[in-house]
């Protein structure tokens, strides 16, 4: 493996080959917030709210840093007026979904995102996947998954599988941003488990 | 069927295919493609065959059932070939007379030709036909000569011709070399070049590597792809070989969606019978190459037509994009550097192959090279596919093979590059058709779609349909996009209904700058294109809506009120007749009154109230008139007695 040098913020870092921006960020002490990020997990890329400005060859543009692989000298600025703006944005499009999550407030009083401003949602699940991805790759069971697409996608417990495996597991229950998690297992248990 | 061996084989084949045709038998041409047949072209062959049958001409006059001729809005469509004479909207009631009078007196049945709507001017000859006179149509031409499952026929249009040279004389690198410089771009949506795409899969390592033709044609009115795919599936499949062999795979697959039962049914044979003749598998005309090829039907999400999205579903999961880089050519299917090209990309390569770079690069632009394929639809004379080359204006398009708009109305703009495109207005008109002109213009080539609207469409409306298209085709994994869209499509829907607020517009901007700056994909990225065009040209119509709660081109149910402007009312009693919800008010010899609060709004009154009266107006923005007083409203004729 290749060392590639790189700059993020102002400082000089030393990043392996196939890193992420994310990966280097973090090596080097400098925080990027994520929301649908799990060391555990495979990189994602869905909540986008790890957008970060890079800067190659004179030319800037925005790239998502838990997905994007370092490049030899890219100049990578994690905070720029731009790159707030569009957390913000996509802060308050959660906040439409669950305005009291914490981890969505926290990061709302930094960016100045105003949870109000969009409608609320019905679900308020905000579709980071964790659980999914969680159960899929580190318990390797598929005890919950994505169905539908686009707005109609919601996470679904499947009772068949849940029903034997969740009792003593749950490891992701203390990954959900919002506990929408545990409303939906409440609820399927309730309608479709079967224990014999 | 005797495997073919060699070059030298295919070319007495060739030759032995000629020598039982003869150029100047008559053939009867029936357009077979998907919309012919939604117009009773089905019906059409069978009165075709039984009247051959019955004028006893079986044996002296050729039938070929092809694929799409591409004037779809005059079909069912029948070319009398040598002369080719070409007959329209045929039914199968018009057919003896069309023989008799084709094949036996040689005459011209009038009133089956194309008469101009405007001057009246008939029109026998197919290539003078204004609609295909403008045209060049040098990839959708052999859809008129061949049928799509006739690998003879494909033969005997100079078929495998381009195989054979890239196969016998030419190195990989110089079949890429020859693509890089045709200057040929994808025909898929972004435009990218494919001798370059072609050159990053060869150069990646890893093996095996993979080659895919997207036929996920997905955009609302577009049908350039199915129509190739339908009508000469060997010309796709000779570009994909010619492609495989450059980019050293052996291993190709098609994934064509699953509403295209035609395309795969003629794909499927197409396959069948290269295999069966050697022009596909193992050792290919003798030259030691292999290459194999599976169809894979898609299950119908739009957002499967992005590369990444394709090859997920291809392995059987979600159709959900990945993030680029890696891309295809390093990773693709199965982790394995894959090319994937567009049907109508892969469909240019023979001609590439055949005539040369040089001669492929003397049409178009500086930077985009041959022809495209549009599919006019929406408020246009001429429905249809027109193939036309790069730098014609979209006037000449529209007007001069489209014949304008239907009539006698305003054109107001046209919609390019399918859902994530945009809308270009009149003064833009003589813009020149290419990739970097039209996403200047802050649409984009796409596909090819063309739809075309007239003075009574709401271009803010226009941007609500396709944003609700988009909310329902979003694969939902990036927030950006499912959410911005989601919040787009309230706010659209909210501004058409008369609710919208100030603050609406700096919203939407926000949110289309977050789907452009941060979404995943290209669905995304260009998911609020269609608000961003329509803002950009037509931004008085979003201040009308917004501050005035008036529709300009008073299509906005929800801003529009019906009303019957007395001077003109005669009494006549159809809109009282057939309002269906007994809005109205009327009798004999009386002036007609709308009741407002009873009227939805359907317009009924609207389209029955005849136009010689004209007498139902449609209000956007201001108040409705009171009533006239009920003295008033008997009618004195007065013509009559007096």
């Amino acid at each position: 493996m290749s060392e590639i040098p790189l700059q993020i913020d102002g400082k000089d870092v030393v990043a392996e080959e196939g890193d992420t921006i994310l990966e280097a960020a973090q090596g080097a002490g400098i925080s990027i917030p994520t929301l649908c990020h799990h060391e555990k997990l495979a990189p994602y890329g869905g909540c986008r709210i790890c957008v970060v400005e890079a800067e190659s060859k004179g030319a800037s543009r925005l790239v998502v840093s838990c997905v994007h692989p370092v490049e030899k000298n890219l100049i990578v600025r994690t905070r720029s007026e731009k790159v707030d703006r569009i957390r913000k944005t996509l802060l308050e499009l959660l906040m439409a979904h669950a305005p009291e999550s914490p981890a969505l407030r926290q990061l709302a009083d930094e960016y100045g995102a105003d949870g109000e401003r969009f409608e609320k949602e019905i679900s308020f699940c905000v579709h980071c996947g964790l659980c999914v991805r969680y159960c899929a790759e580190v318990v390797k069971k598929n005890a919950v998954g994505f169905i539908d697409r686009g707005v109609r996608k919601e996470i679904s417990f499947i009772p068949e599988i849940a029903a034997k495996e969740c009792d003593d597991c749950k490891e992701c229950f203390p990954l959900c941003p919002t506990s929408y998690l545990q409303a939906a297992y409440v609820l399927v248990e309730s309608l479709a488990f079967r224990r014999d | 069927m005797a495997r073919i061996n060699s070059p030298a084989e295919l070319e007495a084949f060739r030759k032995e295919i000629l020598s039982r045709r003869d150029p100047t038998k008559p053939c009867i041409t029936l357009c077979s493609g998907t919309a012919c047949h939604a117009t009773g072209s089905k019906e059409v062959a069978i009165a075709i065959e039984e009247e051959l049958k019955k004028q006893a001409l079986a044996d002296k006059v050729d039938f070929r059932k092809t694929g799409c001729h591409g004037f779809c809005e005059k079909g069912p469509i029948v070319v009398i070939d040598p002369e080719e004479t070409c007959y329209l909207q045929v039914t199968p009631d018009d057919v003896p007379e069309l023989i008799t009078a084709a094949l036996k007196e040689h005459t011209v049945v009038e009133r089956l030709i194309y008469t101009d709507p405007n001057t009246g001017e008939k029109t026998a000859h197919e290539p003078e036909i204004p609609f295909y006179k403008h045209q060049k149509r040098m990839v959708f031409g052999a859809n008129r000569r061949i049928a799509p499952q006739s690998l003879e026929d494909y033969l005997a249009n100079d078929g495998a011709k381009a195989l054979v040279k890239a196969l016998v004389e030419m190195t990989p690198e110089e079949i890429i070399a020859e693509v890089k410089d045709a200057g040929l771009r994808g025909r898929g949506g972004a435009g990218f070049p494919a001798g370059v795409k072609w050159e990053f899969a060869r150069k990646s390592k890893g093996e095996p590597k993979y080659v895919v033709v997207n036929c996920d044609e997905g955009d609302p009115g577009a049908y350039m792809d199915r129509s190739l795919m339908e009508g000469n599936p060997y010309g796709v499949l000779e570009g994909l070989i010619i492609g495989a062999y450059a980019i050293g795979a052996h291993e190709g697959y098609f994934y064509v969606r699953q509403e295209y039962p035609l395309a795969l049914e003629n794909l499927s044979v197409a396959i069948e019978r290269a295999e069966a003749r050697g022009l596909l598998g193992k050792n290919i005309l003798g030259s030691g190459f292999d290459f194999t090829v599976k169809v894979h039907r898609g299950a119908g999400a739009f957002v499967c037509g992005e590369e990444t999205a394709l090859l997920r579903s291809l392995e059987g999961k979600a159709g959900e994009p990945r993030p680029r880089p890696p891309y295809p050519a390093v990773k693709g299917l199965w982790d394995k550097p894959t090319n994937i090209n567009n049907v109508e990309t892969w469909a240019n390569v023979p001609l590439i192959i055949n005539k040369g770079a040089e001669a492929f690069a003397s049409i178009g632009t500086e930077g985009s090279k041959g022809t495209k394929i549009f599919s006019l639809v929406g408020k246009i004379n001429n429905t249809g596919l027109v193939e036309v080359p790069m730098g014609i204006t979209l006037r000449e398009v529209i007007f001069d093979i489209g014949g304008g708009i239907p009539k006698g109305k305003k054109f107001k703009a046209v919609q390019t590059g399918g859902p994530s495109g945009g809308c270009i207005p009149e003064k833009l008109l003589d813009l020149k058709v290419g990739f970097d002109e039209l996403t200047k213009a802050g649409s984009m080539m796409g596909s090819g779609g063309m739809i075309i609207m007239d003075e009574e469409t709401c271009m803010v409306d226009v941007a609500r349909y396709f944003v609700d298209f988009l909310t329902d085709e979003s694969c939902g994994k990036c927030v950006p996009c499912r959410e911005g869209l989601r919040q787009m499509h309230k706010i659209l829907t909210r501004i058409t209904e008369g609710k919208g607020k100030k603050e609406d517009i700096a919203t939407l901007e926000s949110l289309a700058e977050t789907a452009v700056e941060a979404s995943l994909c290209a669905l995304g990225s260009t998911a609020a294109n269609p608000f961003l065009s329509t803002f950009r040209y037509f931004k008085e119509e979003y201040t009308a809506h917004i501050d005035d709660k008036r529709c300009p081109a008073l299509s906005c149910k929800e801003l529009i009120s019906y009303y019957i402007n007395p001077a003109n009312c005669t009494g006549c009693g159809l809109c009282l007749k057939n309002c269906p919800d007994g809005a109205i008010d009327g009798g004999k010899k009386k002036i007609h009154i709308i009741d407002q609060d009873k009227c939805t709004n359907c317009g009924t009154c609207f389209d029955v109230c005849p136009p010689k009266f004209n007498s139902v107006i449609k209000i956007s923005g201001e108040a409705v008139p009171p009533p006239i007083a009920e003295e008033q409203r008997v009618i004195v004729r007065k013509k009559k007695g007096k």
